[in-house]
């Protein structure tokens, strides 16, 4: 049995405590909350051993692994604290706020051989899947554009007070929903390397962004775009889509199915004609031990589970990988601050009018616009 | 027999997510159906197919908008005599957007009464303050249960992102409290949604919850059933619970036909729920459901 102790007990943490209680090969020693009403209630009503404090659940507690399912900000320090103990992590997104902490864990992990996992739980998404396996396998030829965007209901009026709409705390689109568009599209495709005409908005929270837009740049040449807006109650939850146009075709994949078209059959995949096919999730998702809300978050947890057992340290979500997709967040940030660069006239209102010539039309119909002469 | 109703479950029930953009297949064909119910009137004239076809029964979460749906059947309760409703609560994304606004604890306040009921706000803040999950519980019930008053609901049920996420985290007495509580005060038959039926069925027993209503996915090709198709199978063979089963057609994966055959292979399987658009398909897989559980 492998004995883990659950760190942070919100939405997700209580998501994962029930995965990871039911899982066969999991004996869940302990979870840790400041919210003294919860662990309350947990311990009473589900019989689960509570702590209000990460040392002393460390300390006291024989633990193989730990799941942290903190507000991003406290992630560095607690992930930092369990690998200096020795245990293998699994954290939720995003990874860590400044990417120095998270190049540090990296390192930290790599010398102790532990095994790390962070919680984008699309890569376990069956329809994702199949995207990366056609787009890395060549089927759709050089790939020259990607569009990855994420829609959702979260914010939908001027209020709210958790952390996930406080900045620094890791709250606000861009680490809630962007992190994740942006994450698939390193799975299925690359990472980019740069990120560009970045547009940053609030509509209605008072201090974080709810929605962004970029162009992104690959190590190959290839130009993606992201667009990301967690105020659109036109749907019913979360939405990732993911549309790649290489020279051979072009590819949609959302959580339900993966659409192909193929400008000729590709010896890559015989099964995928000329034209237009559909795959599903039906058909692309491995069965689970456990439901609760989507195979893929079981999935990402027994994942995290057979490494564990196997000390494989190799596997998908690794610290490097989340490091990757926190690199670009960064990147976006970075230019949201005044990097971005902008081409074009500016607002009409910020400079006197000046006179202009009259225009091809004008001079052809005879007419002389307003601000001549 | 339900004592609310004084009549067996119907063999065919109705579903919802047809009408709520619910679709396990392809966002486009969600966002279409969404479209097309938006008004009410659409949606009416679709139970009114289903009625037509003899289908009495509507299974539905308890979206704000069923309460709209609860409206036009009070209304004209004498053209639907013996229509009958199925709540299934809660609406999760309902809660779910609110945790992630809120937090989870004012999330929950939020969602106890606060319509000028002395009794219940008082209740519902010294719960709160005790921890007593018996008492917030029932409060939450009460509420998802609002809009369906004065309308008959013989069996109520427990979604599965609840029923299941109760079974993962341990806290098996919650449904417990559920089962009580819409026996107590509603005189139906509690019923409980999953995606792990003989996990589910475990606990039940455990909790002595005896022959319960459970509704599950149950398909030939396995789409979302906990343990397999095997394992299915044998539950559904050999322990004593009322199966609906719901997810036939595995989204559309299947033929109706072929999935239809299999549900029905299956021994006692009591009822079966699905959702559709048209009088057509309506009247099709109702036809194919009636035919194939004939007594051979």
């Amino acid at each position: 049995m492998i004995r883990i102790g659950l760190i942070g007990l919100g939405k997700m943490g209580i998501s994962h405590l029930a995965i990871v209680r039911s899982h066969p090969q999991v004996d869940l020693v302990a979870a840790c909350d400041s919210n003294a009403y919860l662990t309350d209630v947990l311990a009473k009503h589900a019989g689960l051993k509570c702590y209000d404090d990460l040392d002393r659940m460390l300390a006291q507690e024989q633990l193989d692994a730990v799941i942290v399912s903190t507000p991003s900000k406290l992630h560095a320090d607690m992930v930092g604290k369990a690998l200096n103990k020795g245990l293998h992590v699994f954290c939720e997104k995003p990874f860590v706020l400044d990417l120095r902490d998270g190049e540090r864990l990296v390192t930290l992990a790599d010398q102790k051989r532990l095994v790390t996992q962070v919680g984008y739980h699309y890569r376990f998404v069956g329809a994702f899947q199949e995207a990366a396996r056609i787009v890395r396998g060549g089927t759709l030829g050089e790939i020259h554009h990607v569009r990855a965007e994420a829609y959702g209901p979260v914010v939908l009026r001027p209020k709210g007070g958790t952390w996930r709409t406080a900045k620094n705390e890791g709250g606000g689109a861009l680490y809630d929903y962007a992190c994740h568009a942006i994450d698939t599209v390193g799975m299925v495709f690359d990472v980019p390397s740069a990120v560009g005409g970045v547009v940053v908005n609030r509509l209605f929270s008072r201090d974080v962004e709810d929605e962004i837009y970029c162009t992104m740049r690959f190590p190959s040449g290839a130009s993606g775009q992201l667009a990301v807006n967690w105020s659109d109650d036109s749907y019913r939850k979360m939405s990732t889509r993911l549309t790649v146009w290489g020279k051979n075709g072009r590819l949609n994949a959302d959580r339900q199915e993966c659409q192909v078209f193929l400008r000729e059959p590709h010896p890559s995949r015989p099964d995928l004609p000329k034209g237009w096919s559909v795959r599903y999730t039906t058909e692309l998702t491995d069965e689970v031990w456990y439901y609760l809300r989507g195979e893929e978050y079981s999935a990402q947890i027994d994942h995290f589970v057979q490494r564990v057992a196997n000390r494989q340290v190799e596997g998908i979500n690794s610290f490097a990988s989340a490091v990757a997709t926190d690199r670009v967040v960064s990147m976006i940030r970075a230019s949201e601050l005044g990097d971005a660069t902008w081409t074009g006239v500016e607002p009409a209102a910020e400079i006197p009018r000046l006179p202009s010539r009259p225009g091809f039309w004008d001079r052809l119909l005879g007419r002389e616009t307003a601000g001549a002469r | 027999m339900d004592q609310a109703s004084g009549r067996p479950m119907d063999r065919v029930l109705f579903g919802d997510n047809q009408f709520f953009g619910v679709n396990h297949m392809s966002e486009e064909k969600a966002r279409a159906q969404q479209m097309r119910f938006q008004d009410l009137r659409s949606v009416i004239d679709v139970l009114d197919a289903a009625y037509q076809e003899g289908i009495r029964t509507f299974m539905c979460t308890t979206h704000d908008r069923v309460s709209e749906i609860c409206d036009h059947f009070r209304a004209n309760h004498e053209k639907y005599p013996d229509y009958v409703f199925y709540p299934c609560m809660p609406y999760a994304h309902k809660y779910a957007n609110a945790v992630t606004e809120h937090g989870m604890i004012d999330a929950l306040r939020m969602f106890l009464p606060d319509d000028g009921a002395l009794g219940a706000m008082v209740k519902g803040g010294v719960a709160l303050a005790n921890k007593d999950v018996r008492a917030i519980m029932q409060l939450l019930i009460d509420a998802e249960m609002k809009m369906f008053h004065g309308l008959s609901t013989p069996v109520i049920f427990i979604q599965n992102i609840v029923t299941d996420l109760l079974l993962g985290i341990g806290m098996k007495d919650a449904l417990k409290v559920f089962a009580d509580h819409v026996r107590d005060k509603y005189k139906a038959e509690p019923g409980f949604i999953t995606m792990n039926l003989p996990r589910l069925l475990d606990v039940l027993d455990e909790l002595k919850i005896d022959n319960p209503i459970v509704c599950a996915n149950i398909n030939k090709i396995g789409f979302r059933m906990c343990g397999g198709v095997e394992a299915y199978e044998k539950t559904i063979a050999t322990r004593r619970f009322r199966p609906i089963a719901m997810s036939v057609l595995a989204s559309g994966a299947l033929s109706p036909n072929e999935a239809i055959d299999y549900v029905c292979r299956q021994p006692k399987i009591e009822s079966i729920v699905f959702g559709a658009s048209s009088r057509g398909n309506i009247r099709q897989t109702k036809a194919i459901i009636d035919e194939l559980s004939l007594p051979a």
